[in-house]
């Protein structure tokens, strides 16, 4: 494991920097350290950012000052659990591709030199790991696209995407969780709200987790959807066992 | 019960101190730009410290008031008048019901706050009633305010305690070079040696490009040894990134959670009111503190402003001298 280094970052944060690569090792550590830090409540502590490889740490020096809060933080990356004894927790994302959904399948498909059919299997195929959320509430920074169907985006942005909107830029892909410009390839579209800021829990996704893209039909969009709005569906959530706590 | 915006102003949105806890789900914090005169328009009304206000920036509102209320206004100056005639600022002000509080262009400053002591009624997104343009969420539906807008109050309170001590020195934003302190770090190893003595020797300029997010330099070229790309990490208040351009940005309430370019400084929490009260072409400086210098100075604030508190929580001293209460009585029977 590389040298963790304790950074400032002004008088009211504190950078943890883990690595300078984006590796599924160094995330996991993080996530880990986040569970740490949730788990014994630190007074002051009001915020924390988790990205690919460090976490910043907002504290109020009224109630913790730096030198108390980086002592505190070393105890807890010395008693940093195995990131492998972990759970993995997979939620589902119902997605129905192509069509007025997916307006660019084709373009995908035409790039890979394969079939539409073929692009949504691959998609749909693996576990893609939530790196960060950043960018818009509730965006996932995604891992692992298969690089046979990554595409360049679009020449010419679009003004607006629709909310749900599930697509590819260059190596990555990932969810609009709310109507947004953009410039990805777009596939399809989930019916399942990642941000809506008046539920009790505002954002579906968090860092550490991982998404799997389930292919659905328009009639079972339309039964998603209506559940969506009555407040009623709950996306379908894998604990992978083998990875449980000991 | 409340107010109808007859002008919006340039932008005028609801805030309180942030929203914190969703940052690690993409959501920005929000919240005032200059804390302490946020604070102590609250303190003035006798307020809860983080109860929600009107951010003005530059250019003012002209609102009308549906019932009686209490307010304070603190930060730039705005020449504010009540029914024409001008209003004090620093001071709690009783307004009555149709009185038209009016804003000009900023005269000194580029920001003000505006108290209630009869709370915004917008509700509790996430924990708190500050505005978040970006998600369209908080504060009134999300958005600055527009003209025809109506906001109402939450609760009746028409009186405070030793209402004629509410008054403080209004605090003065001049236009001379304003020397920010700032905590080196954390991507600090990522300049050259010149790139550092630049960013601490050097004038830069506030740029047109000055918004909630955040606040653009232009000035001398601040070096990095290899570009400034970095894995990208979280953003703090006043953080100071360093593009490969070479000029400053620094991060205030809007900014983003996140971000990929190397951040060379971050501006002491104390200071940032002083480099969000001015104005496109102001002179800005940094000048390197500790860490522990910077927490010092936020301690000593906190202090402060609480001592702020209590000198306004006490009788009036005219109140207080009997012999002015009997010349003052004299000269309204005579």
């Amino acid at each position: 494991m590389q040298q963790v280094q304790i950074l400032t970052e002004g008088d009211s944060s504190l950078l943890i920097v883990f690595g300078d690569e984006i590796s599924p090792e160094i995330n996991s550590r993080i996530s880990a350290v986040v569970q740490l830090l949730k788990n014994q409540h630190i007074k002051g502590v009001i915020d924390l950012i988790p990205s690919y490889a460090a976490l910043l740490i907002n504290y109020n020096p009224q109630v913790i000052s730096f030198s108390e809060i980086r002592s505190r933080v070393e105890t807890i990356l010395s008693m940093d659990v195995k990131a492998e004894n972990r759970a993995k927790t997979i939620v589902e994302i119902p997605v129905l591709y192509g069509g007025d959904y997916g307006p660019d399948l084709q373009t995908i498909a035409d790039h890979a030199g394969l079939s539409p059919e073929e692009v949504i299997k691959i998609h749909a195929s693996r576990d893609y790991l939530i790196y960060m959320l950043g960018f818009l509430p509730g965006f996932c920074y995604l891992g692992g696209l298969d690089e046979r169907i990554h595409t360049p985006r679009l020449a010419s942005p679009r003004l607006r995407i629709r909310e749900g909107s599930v697509g590819i830029g260059g190596n990555a892909t990932g969810i609009y969780p709310m109507d947004s410009p953009g410039g990805w390839q777009l596939m399809g579209m989930t019916p399942v709200k990642t941000f809506d800021p008046n539920r009790e829990v505002p954002i579906l996704l968090e860092a550490g987790q991982y998404i799997r893209f389930i292919p659905i039909d328009e009639e079972e969009f339309q039964r998603i959807r209506t559940l969506v709005e009555k407040g009623e569906y709950e996306c379908v959530v894998h604990h992978d066992s083998d990875k449980e706590d000991a | 019960m409340g107010f109808r915006v007859l002008k919006p102003g340039m932008q005028t949105t609801i805030q309180d101190l942030g929203r914190y806890g969703y940052q690690s789900q993409g959501i920005s914090v929000s919240g005032a730009m200059d804390v302490r005169s946020f604070k102590i328009a609250n303190l003035l009304l006798d307020n809860p410290e983080n109860e929600a206000e009107l951010e003005i920036c530059l250019i003012g509102p002209t609102l009308k008031f549906t019932s009686a209320t209490i307010i304070a206004i603190t930060g730039g100056d705005f020449s504010p008048t009540i029914n024409g005639k001008p209003a004090p600022l620093y001071t709690a002000i009783y307004v009555e019901k149709d009185d038209v509080l009016k804003f000009a262009s900023a005269r000194t400053g580029s920001r003000c706050y505006v108290a209630f002591s009869s709370y915004l009624d917008v509700p509790v997104v996430m924990g708190s009633r500050s505005t978040n343009m970006k998600s369209k969420t908080g504060g009134y539906h999300g958005r600055p305010l527009r003209e025809d807008d109506y906001v109402g109050f939450r609760i009746k309170r028409r009186y405070l305690p030793f209402f004629l001590s509410r008054h403080l020195e209004p605090q003065k934003f001049d236009e001379t070079a304003e020397t920010l302190r700032v905590v080196m770090g954390p991507q600090t190893d990522m300049f050259t040696r010149q790139g550092l003595d630049t960013f601490l020797s050097g004038e830069f300029t506030v740029t047109s490009d000055f918004d909630r997010m955040g606040c653009r330099l232009d000035g001398p070229f601040v070096s990095t040894k290899n570009g400034s790309d970095i894995i990208s990490d979280g953003i703090a208040f006043g953080a100071v990134q360093v593009p490969s351009h070479g000029k400053p940005i620094i991060m205030l309430s809007d900014r983003q959670t996140t971000g990929g370019y190397a951040k060379i400084a971050t501006v002491a929490s104390v200071d940032i009111p002083k480099l969000v009260q001015r104005k496109t072409d102001h002179k800005i400086r940094f000048e390197a503190i500790t860490v522990e210098e910077a927490q010092a100075l936020y301690l000593k604030e906190i202090t402060e402003l609480e001592e702020l508190r209590k000198s306004i929580h006490v009788p009036c001293k005219e109140v207080l001298d009997c012999r002015l209460v009997a010349k003052r009585l004299t000269k309204l029977f005579v």
